[in-house]
């Protein structure tokens, strides 16, 4: 065999092509054959017939042959394309190798950016995307008023309500509800060594049922259990793995709770978290059967969450409960409050009352780690660009040997690819470190929190995100290393050419919009820290500084109210004297509810002798203090305190707040006057502050403090003010409740703050990440600023060199590249600035008391970016300026 | 041709294929003469069936193919074994001795041996 010439190799110029190729083989076979025929004697003619005679039959294995030649060159390009692709990797992996300083910053910014995101969607997805954990979370509903200000009482309903609610509505499978006013701690455990605390919720008999909640061990409450017949328990999950040490044989074992025999039914699985739906960052550990006639005379006590029929909606629901409303009694025994819920019966859905406040911060939060994705992308599309222009000769030679412009840009693709894929899997590892890290925080009273988790659908998420980036910051690049012109980079002999300063100018625009985003973020954190600060000032109307709280149990049981009362007074001033008198203590009182915890009203009382319209009196919520709480709390106090002798035998004796001072007496001194409660007089004998009771950044309403000498108070929540760190106090104070009542359990010993704390903290939640975002796109803007910077400083060292030498001053050459850097930020603020201002009205409602276009904010914004760009300017300027003009000549 | 000799003769063209290119690069006619000659005309085969049979050992990687010119100076397809085509040969040849020392030997066979014991 000899070689085809040369021009055989051009015959195939346009791709293979089977058919051909059949063709041209089988007629050489027959032209071959011919000659031998014809060689031993035949003619040509005959020799040709002869030849295809013997042949056989020539179409169909021309048919064959194409087939088999068909399917071989497509086996054959697949096979190319994967031989390419791993050739492309394994190409990578050393380029990568080779330059270990990129291939670390990259894959950090990206793994930044990623973990931050995939942390930022579990959450969106656990508290806004993914259903309850409920099965058929769609049909629950919570059914409330619209909110007023007279707090749970005021979205809760009666016994009798929620029995006639249940019993007439339509649109329901099944109507449960809660006691909505359950403190911490309200249960006492004993007989098992030192008594302790518990927090336990009265549930309707039915609740677990109509969640769909299934026990993991034991039963649920029995009819008979529900009524109150026989005392039960159920457990939640937690409590019993803590508390009774995982005991298998828990139940059917009775339990002494609050000095009673409960025999526990079950234990709920550890998915069920009653405080991550219905309590944000409460601990809830046991459950006990609530019963309705007990509870009958109360008012208004459950909430009412109900499982809609299959295929009802909430707008017919809302029509069936605004049919039923007229018939229900507030209490069945006085008929004049038949149609008192007439359209407080509204049914929203189950997850949209848990997490529905949370919605807007949540997209804004995702919108900012959006923002840092597209930082880290277009920082990364920068880096690879500088990359790209030390590497022009490297592709240029590349293509020089015939390497095509899709296989260049697959190259970089790849690259790119590899560097996302690294920063997933190490986002991954983050967004799993933050996950676990969230999910221990308590302290943010933000629902659902505990169930966090990386799931399928974040895992794609990263996925999804990583592809993207790679894409945003891969491709950019490798377009324009196709596009440029092979030629004049493969003769240009380094530096000031066509190609760099192009590069230079995408990538002046690249910076200008990182750190435009930049800006966004910034003056978000801003805004949001603005408010956080405002909220702090909000004059809570008590002082939460060195105040501290503790549940007091106390047994007040007398068979008259005189005499129950008389009681527990002398318990109270005994405890009061005792822990007055600790070292450290300046003041102590006790309130049967705290601020910023749940509240209750009883009814409306009205100034004597003044007529209002119906509707126009509020109905205060309610508090009932001993004499010293005012002063423990540290509430501003106009008038007089309550005193021990205010009792049933003296005159009845209220303090209303201001607030409610304005709406009964306006413009005049409530301090001496009378309200009627019903036909009861009661004097208002002090004006105090206005507290915040339901949370800080909202308006408070009328409230009304009454002795526990003259009204029955529900439990007892000692409040102390101290001179020391009231956390220091903890155990002394136990010590003493304990020696006067051997029953006190060791409830937790809290500080106001933590209350207050608690409050804001789905605020704080927010600002934080927000800020940490802005943190983060403020250093990736400045590594971008400095990359841009430095290169450019990079491109124009001969430049610079012949101005030197020419007589420009080191400080002249330094102040133009820093002229250089301002240049870029002040555009980049521009138009981040811009965007902003833009964006004002949809950051508003997440503000509080700040505007949108707050200067300061803004301001702040302003001098974080230069301050930032000066700093990343400088060094390139100082190495400018160093440059010394003889050696940078030469180099050219 | 009759139907027995044709399903002999598909059945054993791949391994007389391999043998004839243990010499080095033939093109298909080449093939078929050398197949032909070797035979002493016994596969008297029609010649086109030769190439489907090439062409499946070409995709199936036991052959490589080049475009050469032959003595003639024409354009012609050349083939030649891949090392996996050998390994395929040298192991083919042995199983087709084998098999041909097993049928001749039943086929040389002169008496119905005893039958053995069953044990």
């Amino acid at each position: 065999m000899t070689t085809a010439p040369f021009w055989r190799r051009y015959a195939r110029l346009l791709g293979p092509d089977p058919a051909t190729d059949v063709k041209e083989e089988l007629a050489f076979h027959l032209a071959a054959k011919t000659d031998e025929l014809m060689a031993q004697g035949m003619s040509a003619d005959a020799a040709r017939r002869e030849a295809e005679r013997q042949f056989g039959d020539l179409r169909e294995v021309e048919r064959v042959g194409q087939r088999i030649a068909t399917r071989t060159d497509r086996r054959r390009r697949a096979r190319d394309y994967w031989t390419d692709l791993l050739q492309d990797i394994r190409y990578t992996f050393r380029t990568l190798r080779r330059d270990p300083a990129f291939a670390t910053i990259s894959i950090l910014i990206l793994a930044l950016a990623i973990g931050a995101n995939v942390a930022v969607f579990s959450v969106v997805n656990t508290l806004l995307l993914r259903p309850l954990p409920f099965p058929h979370a769609e049909e629950l509903a919570w059914i409330a008023p619209p909110p007023t200000e007279c707090g749970w009482s005021c979205a809760t309903y009666s016994a009798d309500a929620y029995e006639e609610f249940r019993a007439q509505s339509r649109a329901y499978q099944d109507v449960t509800g809660y006691e909505a006013f359950t403190t911490p701690d309200n249960f006492r455990l004993t007989g098992r060594g030192e008594p302790e605390p518990a927090t336990g919720i009265e549930v309707i008999g039915n609740f677990f049922n109509v969640l769909g909640v299934q026990p993991a061990m034991g039963r649920l409450f029995t009819p008979d259990e529900a009524r109150g017949a026989q005392p039960a328990a159920l457990l939640a999950n937690p409590y019993w793995r803590r508390q009774f040490g995982s005991d298998p044989n828990i139940v059917g074992k009775a339990i002494e709770l609050n000095g009673t025999l409960v025999t526990v039914v079950g234990v709920l699985p550890d998915a069920f978290d009653f405080g991550a739906v219905f309590s944000p960052g409460a601990k809830v550990d046991l459950f006990v059967p609530l019963s309705l006639d007990v509870e009958r005379n109360w008012g208004n006590i459950v909430t009412l969450i109900g499982r809609l029929k299959p295929g009802v909606t909430l707008a017919q629901a809302l029509d069936d409960a605004n049919r039923v409303a007229p018939n229900i009694y507030f209490n069945t025994r006085f008929p004049q409050t038949l149609g008192r819920y007439k359209g407080d019966l509204i049914p929203v859905g189950l997850k949209g009352y848990v997490t529905g406040k949370l919605q807007r911060s949540l997209v804004a939060l995702w919108l900012a780690v959006g923002a840092i994705l597209l930082i880290a992308g277009v920082n990364l599309s920068n880096l690879l660009l500088a990359r790209a222009a030390a590497r022009a000769k490297e592709f240029a030679v590349r293509g020089a040997l015939g390497a095509g412009r899709g296989r260049i840009v697959r190259q970089l693709l790849m690259e790119s690819l590899v560097l996302s894929g690294a920063g997933a899997a190490f986002g991954l590892m983050l967004a799993l470190a933050l996950i676990a890290w969230l999910k221990q925080q308590q302290s943010f009273a933000l629902p659902l929190l505990s169930s966090l988790r990386i799931n399928g659908q974040a895992l794609g998420w990263t996925v999804l995100i990583a592809g993207f980036t790679a894409m945003i910051f891969g491709l950019l690049p490798g377009l324009r290393i196709a596009s440029g012109n092979l030629q004049e980079v493969l003769k240009d002999s380094g530096a000031g050419a066509g190609l760099g300063r192009k590069h230079e100018r995408v990538r002046a625009a690249l910076v200008v919009s990182e750190i435009a985003i930049a800006c966004v973020l910034l003056v978000s954190a801003g805004l949001l820290l603005r408010s956080f600060a405002k909220v702090l000032e909000v004059d809570l109307g008590f002082q939460p500084e060195r105040a501290a709280s503790i549940k007091i149990d106390y047994d007040d049981s007398a068979p008259t109210e005189q005499a129950s009362s008389a009681k527990r007074a002398e318990i109270f001033q005994q405890i009061l004297g005792r822990v007055g008198a600790l070292p450290g203590v300046q003041a102590a009182g006790m309130a049967d509810f705290l601020p910023l915890g749940p509240n209750r009203e009883w009814d409306t009382p009205a100034p004597q002798g003044k007529t209002f319209a119906p509707g126009e009196l509020p109905d205060p919520l309610v508090y009932v203090i001993t004499p010293g709480f005012v002063h423990a709390m540290g509430i501003g106090l106009r008038g007089r305190d309550f005193t021990w002798a205010d009792t049933l035998a003296s005159e009845r004796v209220v303090m209303i707040n201001q607030s409610a001072a304005r709406r009964y007496w306006p413009g005049e001194d409530a301090v001496g006057r009378i309200l009627m409660r019903g036909t009861e007089p009661d004097r208002v004998i002090g004006v105090v502050d206005d507290v915040h009771e339901e949370n800080i950044e909202g308006a408070t309403g009328a409230q009304i403090y009454y002795p526990s000498t003259q009204q029955g108070p529900d439990g007892a929540q000692l409040v102390i003010r101290s001179s020391v760190p009231p956390e220091t106090l903890g155990p002394s104070v136990l010590r003493a409740l304990r020696e006067l009542n051997p029953r006190q359990p060791a409830a937790e010993f809290r500080p106001i703050r933590t209350i207050v704390d608690h409050a804001i903290s789905p605020r704080r939640f927010f600002m934080l990440l927000v800020a940490a975002f802005a943190g983060l796109g403020l250093l990736l803007a400045t590594l971008g600023i400095y990359g841009v910077i430095s290169y450019s400083v990079t491109r124009q060292t001969p430049e610079i060199g012949i101005r030197m030498a020419l007589g420009a001053s080191a400080g002249r050459v330094q102040l133009g590249v820093l002229a250089n850097t301002l240049r870029l930020t002040c555009a980049g603020i521009g138009l981040g600035t811009l965007v902003a201002v833009a964006l004002g009205k949809a950051i508003a409602s997440l503000l509080f008391n700040t505007s949108p276009w707050d200067l300061p904010s803004y301001l702040g914004m302003v001098v974080a970016i230069l301050l930032v760009a000066v700093a990343s300017g400088y060094l390139p300027a100082r190495r400018a300026s160093a440059i010394n003009p003889m050696e940078a000549l030469r180099n050219n | 041709m009759d139907i027995a000799k044709l399903e002999f003769l598909r059945g054993s063209l791949d391994v007389l294929i391999l043998k004839a290119l243990v010499w080095g690069p033939l093109h298909g006619y080449a093939i078929t003469s050398f197949i032909r000659r070797q035979s002493d005309d016994a596969f008297l085969l029609e010649e086109g069936t030769l190439y489907p049979a090439l062409w499946r050992l070409e995709s199936k990687g036991l052959l490589a193919a080049d475009w050469g010119l032959s003595e003639n100076n024409r354009r012609a397809k050349f083939y030649r074994l891949t090392p996996e085509g050998k390994r395929q040969l040298r192991q083919q040849v042995k199983t087709w001795e084998a098999y041909a020392a097993a049928v001749a030997k039943v086929l040389a066979a002169t008496r119905l041996p005893e039958p053995e014991e069953i044990g």
